[in-house]
């Protein structure tokens, strides 16, 4: 099943809800230190789709399998929750930004350390009495978030909080939250939308660095197509819960089924959608 | 209930005295129709079980008249309020204020606690009411860590009070309860008189662990609840545990409760007045005022661990794990945090000391019944916590300290006391919905401590 | 077999009155989102106030018993609304942009108000009256003598609670009222764009909720004689575990969701116990919160990511 390219592969996964079938029968594969866009419609089950491997939906059917560096194999529609985050390293953003908008900024890339401090902390008991090796480690965490708030040029607002910040900085924060989970895949739900010229520039600026420095293999879903065809390595894309198309930018860009999807949903989307890569 | 001039919407321009007064007008109006059966009126049963009744109409009259002048008064003060920008949204500077002197309040408040028993060592009636404070101060920082870091609504939290109440009862009278659930007495495993005065200082944290345990146990069936569906199977376990506590006659005494519980010992040392006596050993003459000090610093000593572990879990994983599950679930278990153990552990922890606090009531009472464990000592807890202002330890403790004494205060009026709490809780809550202490202090800081508006912050879905 | 038809008979009568009670649940949860804790108080309220007006009409010589029962019904409703209405507007309109706890602590204040107001000005003993409507009929006696009695009393009950239904119903689903109800249950906000006077409606969902809880009030003093000020607390749970359990927001669903509370309460205690009845309420109260949150005839509700 498994080969040392893909980190990801989806297999004939399908999803209903109730008679709805938001997605139907889709395989594709994500390749190591690759950044792959999922890209259709509205309502063409992107989402969906996160939220299966991401283990917030237990697929209807189709397999799941994630394959790290070493060569661990998981399958995720096997896995609950919040183990494929702790175990499978599978770490995620949100359409509508999900911050911890009453903690700092600093408090929320540490919540995202939780499990390595967790058992830093002697599951609390060592931590409860102040072990030195304890302090060690959050001293350790503490610089870890710091050097993302750097990164994401956040390090004067880090104890403000995080529902307080700009947008912008609300989307590039959520970002370096999942990544301070150190995932192995990280998957984004349209990182770009409410951004403009300038912060999308940044935002793919700052996820080609992230898998420049760190290998992280990226899963994209995304509407804004300067974004998508300026990052992505390989495009799949989706409609009405099937996948129609399956490539690289260009080829993708240039299918006309892929056109033509666009132009149901509506012409002058399409067109403007189209032209923004060229 | 004297004043229905309490809705927002109707503060328009007109701020004429003839509006004011056609207002209090209708406000007696509708006083009238809500009491001219209820308090005009009074039934009884007669002395034949027939009913009788008569007419209270001085009575009556007086209230609708109060409401009428009540409702003026209302009227002007918010127009007075109005006009010097003192809006009818609770002030900010409250809770800023509170936090600046905050600072030096917590130690004075402390240094203070701790002179009580020296300041008014001649009234007993002052040190037993500390100690009750201090007893609701416990249960509300327990709480806390529940409802105001974790956000799960609890209103059966006197449930665990209750098992650590009657945990340490039962087993201070006759050892392990199991012969009793396989009703083949006696077939003691574990006597624990046989510890004599060491009693207290084993079975307080034996009843704590068994309360802990209960807290895990009702909360595994309500792991997926949210919001007011919690509260309201929170509820119904703190009634059915004392429903049962009061039919399960043979072992809990039912509604006679249980009585002779051991004293509490300072570490085997009786406080009584014979010769193996504390008294007798520094030398000193006995007196019964020596227990309650010793009672107020051992109550006071459990509040402050209770204060200590909360706010050190705060900094520690689990801590921040607990605020981020109050803030948002779903991004929690997409960072890998595990909700179940979660959530179970807080309600573990909020329940352990709720179980402490519960076996030093058996044991300063020395008498327990299920009249002790209502729900109205969860409303209270629970008042005590959000009036605080959730999360914040010193407002707790502020909240606890007004509304206990204030509860006191009306002692006189006995049967009025209830309504006075009730008519307060509403107000309080009108006045200032977050608690006196609603911003919130972060865990870790990079560069400097902030505080975080309260409206920033949530409470919770669960 | 005649035991058990006897027990399903009062256990429908039981069932009406948490029905009754129910619906003012399930109604101020469906348009507002909070638990009206003050509402099973209200309920106490309107024995209260049926229990007076029985009086007074005694004492001035009415005997005609459909007569009383009617005015002691208009006046305990009328009353008892009004009670509803002040309490939205002193305790839960001026928190309703607030924050979740503070209307659900502001509701539980306004409960040990209202109980201890009644306690207060009527005394905290409990209150017996004589037998209003007497009679009834034999439906069948067994050999053994157990004869299954259906009282007249019984009847009024659940014909009572039909009629009312059956004009509620109406209300909700033919007039201008029910649906800005219905509007403002969906989205407030754009209901009020919309020319929803949404304070009103919302004010009149307690209004009829009180009334209608009210009515239970009357029916329980009928089927019962006494009232109590405490008899709020319990009575309101086991409304509500009705409420939920019929799925809270639908109005047939609290209905069905009283007939079923009336029915297990009161088959547990003929053929369990009557210590632990309460005990069974509340845990049907939690079973069905966990395993059938949205009820019996609720709308399920999806987790959005």
């Amino acid at each position: 099943m498994s080969n040392d390219r893909d980190i990801l592969q989806v297999e004939h996964l399908s999803m209903r809800f109730g008679g709805i079938v938001a997605v139907n029968d889709l395989s594709f594969s994500a390749q190591r230190r690759h950044i792959t866009a999922l890209i259709g419609p509205n309502g063409a089950g992107k989402t969906t789709v996160f939220n299966c491997i991401t283990g917030f939906y237990r697929p209807s059917g189709g397999t799941m399998h994630l394959t790290h560096d070493d060569g661990t194999e998981y399958k995720l529609e096997k896995l609950h929750d919040f183990r494929i985050s702790k175990t499978a390293k599978v770490a995620r953003t949100f359409q509508n930004i999900r911050l911890f908008p009453g903690m700092t900024a600093l408090e929320n890339l540490m919540v995202a350390q939780h499990n390595p401090l967790m058992r830093a902390s002697g599951f609390t008991f060592l931590g409860l009495l102040g072990a030195p090796s304890f302090r060690d480690a959050e001293a350790r965490a503490i610089a870890h978030a710091r050097d993302w708030l750097d990164r994401i040029g956040l390090v004067e607002r880090a104890d403000d909080a995080a529902g307080n910040l700009p947008y912008g900085d609300q989307r590039r924060l959520e970002i370096a939250r999942a990544m301070c989970s150190e995932p192995a895949l990280l998957c984004l739900d349209e990182p770009a939308a409410g951004l403009n010229a300038n912060e999308s520039a940044a935002l793919s600026e700052l996820l080609l660095s992230i898998r420049q420095d760190f290998g992280t293999s990226i899963l994209l879903i995304e509407h804004d197509m300067s974004v998508v065809m300026e990052i992505s390595d390989h495009i799949v894309v989706l409609d009405h819960g099937v996948k129609i198309a399956d490539g690289a930018p260009r080829a993708v860009r240039d299918d006309p089924k892929v056109v033509a999807a666009y132009l149901g949903a509506d012409e002058d989307a399409a067109t403007a959608i189209m032209e923004g890569g060229s | 209930m004297a004043t229905l001039a309490t809705d927002r919407t109707s503060t328009q321009p007109a701020s004429t005295f003839a509006f004011i007064l056609k207002k209090a007008a209708l406000s007696a109006l509708v006083a009238l129709g809500l009491f001219l059966l209820m308090i005009g009126i009074r039934t009884e049963a007669g002395p034949s079980g027939q009913l009788i009744y008569w007419t209270r109409f001085g009575e009556l009259a007086a209230i609708v008249a109060a409401v009428f002048v009540g409702s003026i008064v209302v009227e002007l003060l918010r127009q007075w309020s109005g006009r010097i920008g003192i809006a009818a949204t609770p002030a900010p500077w409250v809770g800023s204020a509170l936090a600046k002197i905050g600072k030096l309040l917590a130690p004075a408040l402390l240094i203070f606690a701790l002179l009580v028993p020296v300041i008014f060592y001649n009234q007993r009636y002052l040190l037993d009411l500390g100690i009750l404070v201090l007893t609701y101060v416990m249960l509300g920082w327990g709480l806390n860590i529940v409802v105001g870091l974790a956000g799960l609504l609890d209103l059966g939290y006197v449930a665990f009070y209750a098992v650590g109440a009657y945990s340490y009862a039962l087993l201070a009278q006759s050892g392990l309860p199991l012969p009793y659930l396989t009703g083949s007495y006696p077939f003691v495993a574990v006597d624990f008189l046989q510890l004599g005065p060491w009693a207290f200082w084993v079975l307080l944290p034996v009843s704590g662990l068994l309360a802990a345990l209960w807290g895990v146990l009702l909360g595994f069936p309500v792991l997926r609840l949210r919001g007011d569906y919690l509260a309201i199977v929170t509820l119904a376990f703190g009634e059915i545990i004392r429903l049962v506590i009061l039919n399960w006659q043979s072992l809990t005494g039912g509604p006679n409760g249980i009585s002779g519980i051991p004293r509490p010992t300072v570490f085997g040392i009786p406080l009584t007045p014979g010769p193996d006596g504390l008294a007798a050993m520094l030398g000193v003459p006995f007196s019964p005022t020596h227990r309650l000090v010793f009672l107020f610093y051992l109550i006071l000593a459990l509040a402050l661990l209770t204060n200590w572990v909360a706010i050190r879990l705060r900094r520690l994983p689990i801590g921040r794990a607990w605020e981020a599950m109050r803030e948002d679930e779903v991004a929690c278990r997409a960072l890998g945090i595990n909700i179940t153990t979660t959530k179970l552990s807080a309600f573990a922890l909020g329940a352990m000391f709720g179980g402490f606090a519960g076996a030093f009531f058996a044991t300063r009472q020395g008498f327990i019944s299920p009249e002790s464990f209502t729900f109205q000592e969860s409303a209270l807890v629970l008042a005590i916590v959000v009036l605080g202002g959730m999360g914040s330890q010193l407002g707790v403790a502020l909240a606890a300290l007004t509304m206990i004494g204030g509860f006191e205060l009306f002692r006189g009026l006995d049967q009025y006391r209830m309504l006075v709490f009730g008519a307060v809780m509403v107000l309080l809550m009108i006045w200032r919905p977050r608690g006196l202490v609603g911003h919130r202090a972060p865990s870790v800081f990079l560069h400097h401590r902030t505080t975080i508006a309260a409206d920033m912050v949530k409470e919770g879905r669960g | 077999m005649d035991y058990f038809l006897q027990q399903l008979i009062n256990g429908i009568v039981l069932g009406s009155i948490y029905g009754l009670i129910a619906i003012g649940y399930t109604m101020v949860y469906g348009i507002v989102g909070m638990i009206n804790f003050a509402h099973g108080d209200i309920f106490m309220i309107g024995g209260f106030i049926a229990l007076i007006t029985f009086l007074i009409l005694i004492s001035i010589g009415l005997t005609v018993v459909p007569v009383i029962l009617l005015i002691v019904l208009l006046v305990s409703m009328a009353v008892t609304a009004l009670y509803g209405w002040s309490v939205e507007r002193i305790a839960y309109r001026p928190l309703r942009q607030s924050f979740r706890l503070a209307p659900m602590l502001s509701a539980i204040g306004m409960s040990f108000v209202l109980s201890n107001f009644s306690q207060v000005a009527q005394g905290a003993r409990v209150k017996p009256v004589p037998p209003i409507i007497t009679g009834g009929y034999t439906l069948h006696e067994s050999d053994a003598g157990f004869a299954v009695q259906l009282s007249n009393v019984q009847i009024v009950v659940v014909v009572t609670t039909i009629v009312l239904l059956a004009i509620f119903t109406w209300l909700v689903a033919r007039t201008r009222f029910g649906r800005d109800m219905r509007a403002c249950e969906q989205d407030q906000t754009m209901a009020a764009l919309l020319g929803v006077d949404v304070d009103r409606t919302i004010s009149m969902t307690f209004v009829i909720g009180a009334a209608l809880a009210a009515v239970a009030g009357v029916m329980y003093l009928l089927y019962y004689g006494l009232v109590d000020f405490f008899m709020g607390f319990l009575a309101g749970i086991k409304a509500f575990t009705a409420a939920v359990l019929g799925g809270i927001g639908s109005l047939p669903g609290a209905m069905l969701g009283g007939l079923a509370i009336g029915l297990i309460e009161t088959l547990w205690s003929a053929y369990f116990s009557v210590e632990y009845k309460d005990v069974a309420a509340f845990s049907i109260l939690i079973i069905v919160l966990i395993f059938l949150p949205t009820g019996l005839l609720g709308r399920p509700e999806v987790e959005k990511v």
